[in-house]
């Protein structure tokens, strides 16, 4: 549950203060892992299969997001030449 | 007898053949004798049916063909409750009707032959639209005569009305004609209105419009001392007949009819049509003996119209006119019989009464022969003329056309009433009968008599004796005209120098205006030539000269029908007419015939009662007022004569010593001025007035209306403008303004996003925890 919790708050450090939106996409990651550990260890605990089935969906839908979000970033990368998050400002007002 | 309802239909037949297919392809032979056989149908059949209505017992002369319903039984209201109203397709033989249907027919048939020749002249379409229209005149009259309900008289009555405006106005492209066929339209729709309301009113009175059945129900009412309904619709249906058969006050429209083609003048002007009043009226007897006001009214106007139709006669030129004004006069005289005969039947002397109203039927029938060959006879003088109607630049025509001065002489003694031609049997009929009722309108009748000799013979003398004082033509010795004329040897003539001369100075010409003088050639001199310059006076083709004579004899003879007692006669005509004047029950059906001969004793006694309180005056005394309307006729036409013949000075100095009384008369004593000037006019000054009202206050309302809603919607657009408008601005611009505010918010920079998530997950988890 520890290691869930600093992992977790590891992550949401990550994408609140990278600039790079690589590092801030694997930050995600790790965000989505802490709370794969922390289903499987309630599942663990509650002795409950289903929290596993949660953590494999949760994995499945982790790696379509990181082929969407890839798919965004290299399309953004064609366009403006950069991966600076600083400079992701087109859905301002 | 059944087939009587084709004697009208097969006129109706030619009319529809000729204007369907005549006008476009028919040449002039064929749609004559289309027209020409189709009343020669009718007359054949007139005389079988006539022949077999002799046949029959004199009470059972009364016979109805039904074809079926025109109008199926509606309920409607009347005096007595709620009655049938129906109308049939009937018509209805009886004796009148009988006579009628031989006069329209056989007259009808004689002119269709004269304007065969007549209207050569006109184009070929034009001559196949005159044949169509004559048809379909006689196609009317005759279900005028023979309808047997007052609708059915209605339909022939406005029928006739049509074709005589038609035919008035044929020559449409000359203004005084279609003017004058205008004219008589309009004049005649007053008296229409007159007896649309009178047939309205019988129904209303009496439940149904078949003559026999109101004519029995009005003889079980008793005779009106003072004005009520029976009056009422006398004089309503009065006014229709001085429409139709130009009486005071109505009367303006005939002489003007004459712009029509002359065969037209003859057959709807002087024969037929003008006649229908009167014979309405004896159709009514019964009715107008129940309402003596009225029979007094009938007969006044009757003799006035009569004796102011005579006087402006007796100064008059045109040929034609004077001819008009003496029909306008002798139909007064009709109505003064009839006005007599209701008269004396609303007083209670049958016989008198009966004998008046068959005298006018009988004069109606007697003027219809001469009337007609007087205007034929005029046609043919016209036609000789080329179209000169003038009869100061007549004269002496005698020598060039023999045939129609002969028979223009025989029907000018038969309308003066010369023995023993018809005119004298009828018109001294009707004066025997008002001496025996009223003197005084007696004295009427007498004067006009006298005057009615004096215009004729005056016409006479100035057309066709004295001195030739027409346009010259060119020849070689005034004797060899005559023959050249007849020989059809051209003249190298100046008849279109004359034709333009005589447009110029005449109001009222024969004929279309352009060219018309050379145009008035005859087929039978002249095909050897073709239409030429005028040769001067000759006389007329065959088919015009034929029928002249046929009418010849008509006007002689045709008195001998009704020879009265005094002279040893047995007033044939008036017996037989006699049950179309009486109520007679015994006349509807052959069972109740049985039953009213079994009365007949009764009435027969009722009647040699009523007969010893009627003014009677013995036969030798009937022989001298005779003698007396002899002589009056006599002294006319002895007068003319020195007048216009022997020394014409005498008649221009007694003109210019009254001048004012001749201006008078000429001038038609102004009432065609007087009408202008009041109903005329007034007619036009009230439209004006109406006009202004609808432009004043019909279109300034409908104006001040269309104002009223461009002010209103000014009003509703500034309210939509700054009302409707600025509400929905100010939440446009209120949301705009907030906008500007809260889109700070909106960075676009997705981890500023997930701050604010941040921090709202941490506040919602604090609030949980420090709630729990």
């Amino acid at each position: 549950m520890l290691l869930s919790a600093a992992l977790f708050m590891i992550g949401v450090a990550g994408v609140m203060l990278r600039r790079n939106i690589i590092v801030i996409f694997m930050s995600i990651e790790l965000i989505l892992n802490a709370v794969n550990i922390n289903l499987v260890a309630f599942s663990y605990q509650l002795q409950n299969g289903i929290g596993q089935v949660f953590a494999i969906f949760v994995i499945a839908v982790a790696a379509a997001e990181a082929a969407v979000g890839l798919g965004i970033i290299l399309a953004f990368y064609r366009n403006k030449e950069t991966i600076n998050i600083d400079e992701m400002n087109l859905m301002r007002w | 007898m059944d087939l009587i309802w084709l004697i009208p239909v097969l006129p109706g037949l030619g009319a529809l053949v000729n204007g369907l297919i005549g006008i476009r392809s028919f040449n002039r032979q064929t749609a004559a004798l289309v027209a020409c056989a189709a009343m020669a149908a009718a007359l054949g059949l007139s005389l079988f049916a006539f022949s077999q209505l002799l046949g029959l017992p004199a009470e059972a002369r009364d016979h109805v063909v039904n074809l079926g319903y025109w109008i199926p039984p509606i309920p409607l209201a009347t005096a007595e409750g709620i009655g049938a109203f129906e109308v049939p397709w009937a018509f209805r033989l009886d004796p009148l009707s009988g006579m009628m249907i031989l006069v329209v027919t056989g007259i009808g048939f004689l002119i269709h032959v004269y304007s065969t020749a007549y209207m050569h002249d006109e184009p070929r379409g034009g001559y196949a639209r005159f044949f169509c229209y004559l048809n379909l005149f006689c196609f009317f009259m005759l279900t005028l005569v023979l309808g047997s309900t007052f609708l059915t008289m209605f339909v022939g009555w406005e029928g006739v009305g049509l074709c005589s405006y038609l035919l008035i106005g044929y020559w449409y492209e000359k203004k005084s004609a279609s003017d004058a066929g205008k004219k008589a339209f309009i004049v005649n729709r007053i008296g229409d209105w007159g007896f649309v309301l009178g047939v309205f009113l019988v129904f209303y009175t009496f439940g149904s419009l078949d003559f026999r059945v109101v004519a029995n129900a009005a003889a079980s009412m008793p005779v009106e001392a003072e004005f009520g309904v029976i009056s009422l619709i006398c004089i309503l249906l009065f006014i229709g007949a001085t429409g139709k058969s130009a009486q005071i006050p109505l009367y303006v429209w005939l002489p003007d009819a004459m712009e029509g083609p002359t065969p037209v003048s003859a057959l709807i002007h002087a024969a037929t049509m003008v006649t229908a009043g009167v014979y309405m009226v004896g159709r009514n007897a019964v009715l107008f003996g129940h309402a003596p006001i009225v029979a007094q009214v009938v007969m006044i106007v009757g003799a006035l119209t009569a004796l102011m139709a005579a006087t402006i006669g007796l100064v008059q030129y045109d040929i034609k006119r004077v001819l008009a004004y003496s029909t306008v006069s002798q139909l007064g005289y009709m109505f003064l019989a009839m006005g007599v005969g209701a008269y004396a039947t609303a007083h209670g002397w049958p016989h008198i009464g009966l004998a008046a109203f068959a005298a006018g039927a009988f004069h109606l029938m007697t003027h219809a022969f001469f009337k007609a060959l007087l205007f034929l006879g005029s046609g043919s003088v016209i036609h000789a003329m080329a179209g000169e109607q003038d009869m100061r630049r007549m004269g002496d025509l005698r020598r060039y056309m023999p045939v129609t001065y002969m028979t223009m002489m025989i029907g000018t003694l038969a309308i003066a009433g010369i023995f023993p031609l018809a005119g004298f049997f009828s018109k001294d009929e009707i004066l025997f009968r008002a001496f025996l009722s009223n003197k005084v309108i007696w004295g009427f009748g007498v004067v006009t008599a006298l005057m009615t000799a004096f215009y004729m013979f005056r016409l006479m003398s100035m057309t066709f004796l004295g001195n030739y004082r027409g346009p010259a033509w060119e020849h070689a010795a005034p004797a060899a005209a005559h023959a050249a004329a007849a020989h059809g040897v051209a003249h190298p003539g100046d008849a279109p120098a004359h034709g333009q001369a005589h447009k110029a100075q005449h109001d009222v010409s024969h004929g279309p205006a352009g060219g018309h003088g050379p145009a008035h050639g005859d087929t039978a001199a002249h095909d050897s030539h073709g239409h030429g310059p005028w040769h001067g006076p000759h006389e007329s083709p065959r088919a015009m000269t034929v029928p002249l004579m046929v009418l010849a004899v008509g006007a002689i003879v045709a008195g001998f029908v009704s020879i009265p007692p005094a002279l040893g006669g047995g007033a044939v005509l008036e017996h037989f007419l006699e049950p179309s004047f009486i109520a007679a029950e015994s006349a509807t059906t052959a069972t109740e015939g049985a039953a009213a001969q079994a009365a007949e004793p009764v009435a027969a006694a009722e009647a040699a009662e009523a007969a010893h309180e009627e003014p009677h005056i013995s036969h030798a005394a009937e022989l001298g007022l005779m003698a007396f309307s002899v002589m009056i006729a006599l002294i006319g036409i002895v007068t003319a004569y020195r007048f216009y013949v022997t020394s014409p000075q005498t008649a221009d100095r007694l003109k210019e010593s009254y001048s004012g009384a001749h201006n008078l008369l000429y001038n038609k004593y102004y009432v065609d001025e007087l009408y202008d000037a009041t109903f005329v006019s007034g007619t036009k000054k009230s439209s004006v007035g109406l006009w202004a009202f609808d432009r004043r206050v019909v279109d300034g309302a409908v104006n001040g209306s269309g104002w009223l809603t461009v002010f209103m919607s000014w009003v509703s657009s500034l309210i939509d403008r700054y009302v409707v408008d600025g509400a929905v601005n100010l939440i446009g611009r209120s949301s705009e303004e907030s906008s500007f505010v809260f889109r700070r918010f909106q960075t676009g920079l997705v981890q500023n996003y997930a701050l604010l998530m941040l921090a709202g997950v941490c506040a919602f988890v604090s609030i949980y925890l420090l709630v729990r």
